[in-house]
C-alpha cells in the first residue's frame, strides 16, 4: 500500500523565478506520489488568471489598472534584473536551450497530473477578480480556515 | 501484456518524474516498460518512487556510460 504524503504551497509571489520554483516543486511532488495543493493570494493569482497577458479585470478604476499592470501567467516579472520584461523571454530561452522545462511546460504538467488549485477569498475580493477570471481547474476559492484544513498533516511552504 | 519504452535520459528535474508518472499512467495492468535514464538524481529516485507508487521495479541495468535501464512492472490490482 503506497504512503500518503502531501504537499502545500502558499504561492504568494507573482515573479517568475519564484512561480517556477511554485509548479517545479507540485510538479515534481505530483509526480513522486503526493497529494499536492496550491494556495494562490495576492500576486501568485495572476498565475491562475485566463487571460495569460495583460487585460483589465475588475470593477472599479484602481483594481482594473492593477489587474492590467499585474498581467497573466505570460507577463511575469523576474524578481531581479527583469529589464522591463526581457529577462523572462531571455530566462524561458534559457531553460529551453538547457532542455529544462519552461513555465508553460511545467504549469501543463501540474495540471496534468491533478494537482489543486485554490484561489484566495480575501485577495480575489482586494483585486476585484471572479472565479471566472481563473481557469476552469481552479478548484475552489478558499480562507485561511479552509487552506489550513486542507494541508494539515502535510508539510507547507510559501513561496 | 505489451512491453513499452520510455527514455528520460535527455530530461531535467522534474521532468524526469513527471514523464515517467505520466507514463505508467498509460499502462494496463501487468504491463512492463523498459525506461532510460541517467545515473545521478533520475536513476537515485525514479526507482525508489515508483515503488513507492505501488509498482514493482523487476531489474536495473547498467546500459552504457552512465545510462541505466529500469525495468518496471504496473502491478494488476
Amino acid at each position: 500500500m503506497a504512503e500518503s504524503k502531501k504537499l502545500s504551497l502558499i504561492s504568494m509571489s507573482g515573479d517568475f523565478d519564484k512561480v517556477i520554483a511554485v509548479f517545479t516543486l507540485a510538479s515534481g511532488a505530483a509526480a513522486v506520489g503526493y497529494e499536492v495543493n496550491i494556495f494562490f493570494t495576492f500576486w501568485g493569482l495572476n498565475s491562475i488568471k485566463k487571460q495569460t497577458g495583460r487585460s483589465f479585470l475588475g470593477q472599479g478604476g484602481l483594481a482594473r489598472l492593477f489587474n492590467f499592470l499585474l498581467g497573466g501567467r505570460k507577463k511575469l516579472p523576474l524578481s531581479r534584473l527583469n529589464f522591463g520584461g526581457l529577462s523572462p523571454i531571455l530566462m524561458n530561452g534559457m531553460m529551453k536551450g538547457k532542455n529544462v522545462a519552461t513555465l508553460e511546460e511545467l504549469f501543463g504538467a501540474s495540471k496534468a497530473l491533478g494537482v489543486n488549485f485554490y484561489a484566495c477569498e480575501m485577495a480575489m475580493h482586494v483585486l476585484e477578480l471572479t472565479r471566472d477570471d481563473f481557469i476552469p481547474e481552479v478548484k475552489d476559492v478558499l480562507g485561511v480556515a479552509s487552506f489550513l484544513e486542507l494541508s494539515k498533516g502535510g508539510q507547507t511552504l510559501f513561496i | 501484456m505489451s512491453i513499452h519504452h520510455l527514455d528520460i535520459t535527455g530530461e531535467r528535474c522534474p521532468m524526469t518524474f513527471v514523464k515517467t508518472k505520466l507514463h505508467l499512467e498509460q499502462l494496463q495492468p501487468g504491463d512492463l516498460t523498459e525506461i532510460l535514464l541517467m545515473a545521478g538524481e533520475p536513476l537515485d529516485n525514479v526507482p525508489r518512487t515508483v515503488t513507492e507508487q505501488g509498482y514493482e521495479v523487476l531489474e536495473t541495468i547498467h546500459v552504457k556510460d552512465t545510462i541505466h535501464k529500469v525495468v518496471i512492472r504496473k502491478p494488476n490490482h
